[in-house]
């Protein structure tokens, strides 16, 4: 899978995204929660994992707050507080339950997802 | 089945229900057909708090029934009713109802009679004794046409009846016949300070006075004539002589006595008949009555052992000493006070600024503690005990066990060196057996401690020594007692509040990079946050905090199953207007909301979506609402009842003082959540001892209750305060508050708080109302900015159209999730089940 060959969508502007946070995009009929975290590098990096939480069954996701547990980047579930990998959706707490993770990138100013 | 033995419990005081309590322990409760009678009219309360009752005439203070004991374990309580016959060749028992009730075994737990003492005129009107309920009040109408109360006996309860009568407003005299007060624990250097502190608090104490006759007085009702001439003119006298023991029932059965009364009982508490045990204070064992809870409790234990034979203790004598306060002074004494051991050598230390008295006892050779006295302080009280019950040797230079120490160490006993058996807590017979197997069972705090063993749940005098053996135990175990916050963090939530307090951190990014490591997560961001506010009091969505808020605060509601939020105006005090009343209901039908009245009198409207809460919010902070906090880890409501406004019963105005503490307390942040009650009389109506700070009127202000819980572990707060005025009310809350905010953990409610407290409800008083620490003012300080930067957050939000774009449920797009599917419900909306939007959204 190359990245190259995708067809990137614009979602919002970097700004409507807030440091360390995420927000619920609706792309292609489906809820994907896209994240803005600064890695312990100091880099800022984008997540985009699916907004349903597997536990809770709601769309809810995007509302967690994010975070580093050991040298995983994750976000916790807000209702329960299970955590998921934002880099491979894998859930930390069950790890036979995963979320889908999808293309995300900062282009200019201008945050998008692939289809 | 076997035909169940027939038990009859004669006597409902402590011991008996104790011996109760045991039985049902072993697990053979249900092999017994149980009757019990008391005499009194309610079922067994905690005697040796008495004088509690007084504070608010609450029988609930002191009942240590549990509710549904008796039934639950097919106990037959007869109260009010007294047994007046054992036949022991016919085997029944007959009761003054005229009841007839037949045994197998017997507990005798008659209990014990106040002495008067046959002084002519003993039995004039308005002379009374102090041992139940009925007694006090009693004394307490009497009181009421009285200016003056004297108490004949000077002993430990003499002065305990000597407070209730202080607490009762009377001008307070205790009439000793010995040198000095409580002769019989203490010396004559620890009396006379005694005698000293509690004459600062107005009770005049006369010693050497042997009382003669009493008669009518000039002045007042009686004159009191003694043996040395003078005279004391007294409204109401109160007999405070000894006890007896309650023996008639058994020298009538012809059990066997002692030449002065008490029935006679071997290690096992059976008495001269071998189907009758006899336990508490009507027993005489080895010649001796013992007049405390804790020998009757291990007497009872040692019946039931033998009875049930599921046990081997045996009663073999008990150690008297004792720890108490009384009138608010430390006094304790152990073994031999008075250093009647040939050759004992003693070391005393007096300090007459603070007014101090401590002297130990100790064996010839320096090496063995005997006994001691302490007053004013007895703080040194459970590692001295333990020195001489599990006769350790000293360490030379005994005098420092009680010297004060100047470098601020404890001069005290290294508990390792404490043998498994030596039992911490005397009150319920807990040794440190107990605690290590409950330690190794998985306790790790004193609130757990405190539940599975019930050390340090009587007096509270062990408490300081349970938490060192606690501690000690968990280290050895290897259990690492980790108490950093997270592993962003190896802090405390304590140790962070004072970073952040004392280098005036602003941000988390700051604490994190001066303090932490790593980025942060769902633990350490919002207790971050939580603290920051507490001292800063910013809004929580500032750009440099709205990314540490758990989505509740983020939102400014409660999330709710499926994602929607509740919203929760403030309705201090539970008062609204109809007008107001009205918006509620139409904001609530446009948008179509669940309505539910709360239990802490508002109104919780649920089923908003995210972005649906800014449009809902302006047209509630029109209306003029506030929000209700309902989503913060925050002050949630002042719970009140109408009070003297409107109810008969009503003695002062509950509903302003709610309304008051509501809007000064309102948007604190605090560990975790807060809930208040004001109830305008005695009723209680609005339940303010279930709350963190409760409040309950009395005639003369308000009487101040901390740290009770309702919820998954209730808790009966404690009276930390009577009668307060409304400004020292307000100081003590203020004080109150900020010193939880600064010291309890992460997500801990006060009760637990106070659970885990060295020094208990004592601590806390002395921190928040005598000011020990020196910390009152800086805590008000603290309070008052946080009250004076008070803003409704939702009506800042609502004014700024940069955070007002975050509630969108997509960033890309006006429609809503489509995953929040209401169905009806008894006309109102609720969230679908699952397959029911599978199926609708197909």
């Amino acid at each position: 899978m190359t990245t190259n060959n995708k067809q990137w969508f614009d979602i919002c502007n970097l700004n409507d995204i807030l440091p360390s946070m995420g927000r619920c995009a609706l792309f292609n009929d489906q809820q994907i929660a896209i994240f803005r975290v600064v890695n312990a590098c100091g880099v800022e990096q984008f997540y985009a994992i699916d907004n349903f939480c597997p536990f809770s069954e709601s769309n809810t996701l995007s509302r967690g707050l994010t975070g580093s547990i050991t040298d995983k980047i994750v976000v916790a579930s807000p209702l329960y507080k299970q955590h998921f990998d934002l880099a491979t959706g894998i859930c930390l707490e069950d790890e036979s339950v995963r979320v889908n993770t999808y293309p995300v990138r900062l282009n200019g100013s201008t945050v998008q997802l692939a289809a | 089945m076997s035909q169940k033995i027939k038990l009859v419990v004669i006597g409902n005081g402590p011991v008996g229900h104790n011996f109760l309590e045991y039985l049902v322990e072993t697990g053979k409760a249900d092999e017994y057909q149980v009757t019990v009678f008391g005499e009194e009219p309610l079922p067994a309360y905690d005697r040796v708090h008495l004088t509690s009752w007084f504070k608010n005439q609450s029988v609930e203070d002191i009942n240590m029934v549990s509710d549904g004991f008796y039934p639950s374990n097919n106990f037959a309580l007869h109260t009010g009713d007294k047994v007046t016959q054992i036949d022991r060749f016919k085997r029944v028992i007959i009761s003054e109802s005229g009841l007839e009730v037949s045994y197998d075994k017997i507990i005798l737990a008659t209990g014990s009679f106040p002495f008067v003492p046959p002084v002519p005129g003993h039995n004039r009107d308005n002379i009374f004794v102090y041992r139940t309920i009925e007694d006090l009040e009693k004394i307490t109408a009497a009181a009421k046409n009285g200016k003056v109360g004297a108490v004949i006996g000077g002993g430990l309860l003499g002065l305990e009846a000597a407070k209730a009568l202080m607490d009762l407003e009377l001008q307070t005299h205790v009439i000793e016949f010995a040198p000095r007060l409580m002769a019989v624990q203490v010396d004559d250097g620890g009396g006379n300070m005694l005698s000293k502190k509690i004459q600062d608090l107005g009770v005049k104490v006369h010693t050497q006075k042997n009382t003669q006759n009493i008669g009518d007085g000039d002045t007042a009702f009686h004159k009191m004539s003694f043996a040395d001439g003078q005279e004391l003119e007294t409204d109401i006298i109160v007999f405070s002589a000894g006890i007896r023991p309650r023996d008639e029932l058994a020298r009538q059965a012809g059990l066997g006595m002692g030449a002065r009364g008490g029935v006679v009982i071997n290690n096992n508490c059976l008495t001269s008949d071998n189907d009758i045990y006899a336990i508490g204070e009507v027993a005489l064992w080895d010649n001796k009555i013992y007049g405390l809870i804790a020998p009757g409790n291990a007497m009872a234990k040692a019946a039931v052992d033998h009875l049930t034979e599921t046990g081997t203790s045996e009663f073999a004598g008990a150690d008297m000493s004792t720890k108490l306060k009384l009138m608010g002074v430390d006094v304790a004494s152990i073994g031999d006070a008075h250093g009647t051991t040939p050759n004992s050598r003693s070391y005393t230390y007096v300090n007459d600024r603070e007014e101090v008295y401590k002297k130990i006892v100790v064996s010839e050779d320096d090496k063995y503690l005997l006994g001691a006295v302490l007053i004013g302080d007895a703080a040194e009280y459970g590692s001295l005990l333990q020195f001489m019950l599990n006769k350790m040797e000293l360490p030379s230079e005994p005098e420092g066990l009680i010297l004060p120490s100047l470098d601020g160490s404890s001069s005290g006993i290294g508990v390792d060196a404490l043998p498994d058996s030596a039992v911490l807590c005397s009150c319920m017979n807990v040794s440190k057996a107990d605690v290590i197997n409950a330690v190794e069972a998985g306790a790790s705090d004193m609130a757990a401690i405190k539940s599975c063993t019930k050390a340090a749940t009587g007096c509270g005098g062990c408490t300081a020594l349970v938490t060192q053996v606690l501690n000690c135990e968990l280290e050895k175990q290897g259990v690492e007692v980790n108490t950093d916050l997270c592993e962003h963090f190896a802090y405390t939530r304590q140790d962070l509040y004072n970073i952040i307090r004392v280098e005036k951190i602003k941000s988390f990014e700051e604490l994190l990079e001066k303090h932490g490591t790593g980025l942060g997560c769902d633990i350490c961001k919002p207790t971050t946050a939580n603290i920051l506010a507490s001292c800063w009091n910013d809004h929580v969505l500032d750009s440099n905090l709205q990314g540490l808020q758990d989505t509740n605060d983020y939102f400014m509601g409660n999330m709710q199953k499926d994602g929607t939020y509740s919203v929760v105006p403030r309705v201090a005090g539970g008062e609204i207007t109809a007008d107001k009343l009205i918006v509620l209901g139409e904001v609530a039908k446009k948008y179509n909301l669940y309505t539910k009245i709360t239990g802490g009198q508002r109104v919780d409207l649920f089923g908003a979506r995210s972005e649906q809460l800014p449009d809902i919010w302006r047209e509630l902070v029109d209306a003029g609402f506030e929000t209700g906090h309902a989503y913060g880890k925050s002050l949630r409501t002042v719970k009140s009842c109408v009070g003297s406004t409107w109810c008969r019963y009503g003695v002062q105005d509950s509903m302003a003082l709610s309304i008051l503490l509501e809007n000064r307390y309102k948007g604190l942040r605090s560990p975790h959540k807060l809930k208040m009650a004001v109830s305008g009389c005695t009723r209680e109506c609005a339940e303010a001892q279930s709350k963190d700070v409760g409040i309950i009127a009395t005639e003369n202000g308000w009487n101040m209750y901390v740290c009770g819980n309702g919820g998954m572990k209730p808790r009966h707060a404690d009276l930390f305060a009577s009668d307060l005025t409304d400004v020292e009310l307000i100081k003590y809350i203020d004080r109150l508050y900020m010193f939880y905010v600064r010291t309890a953990d992460r997500l801990q409610r006060t009760s637990v708080w106070m659970d885990n407290m060295e020094g208990g409800l004592e601590y806390l008083k002395s921190v928040i109302i005598d000011d020990k620490l020196g910390l009152a003012a800086e805590l008000e300080q603290e309070m008052s900015t946080v009250v004076d930067t008070y803003q409704c957050e939702w009506k800042t939000t609502i004014e700024d159209p940069e955070k007002m774009k975050r509630f969108g449920h997509f960033v890309n797009s006006k429609l809503h999730d489509e995953n929040v599917i209401f169905t009806t419900e008894r006309e109102q909306i609720r969230p679908a089940i699952t397959s029911a939007k599978t199926s609708e959204t197909a």
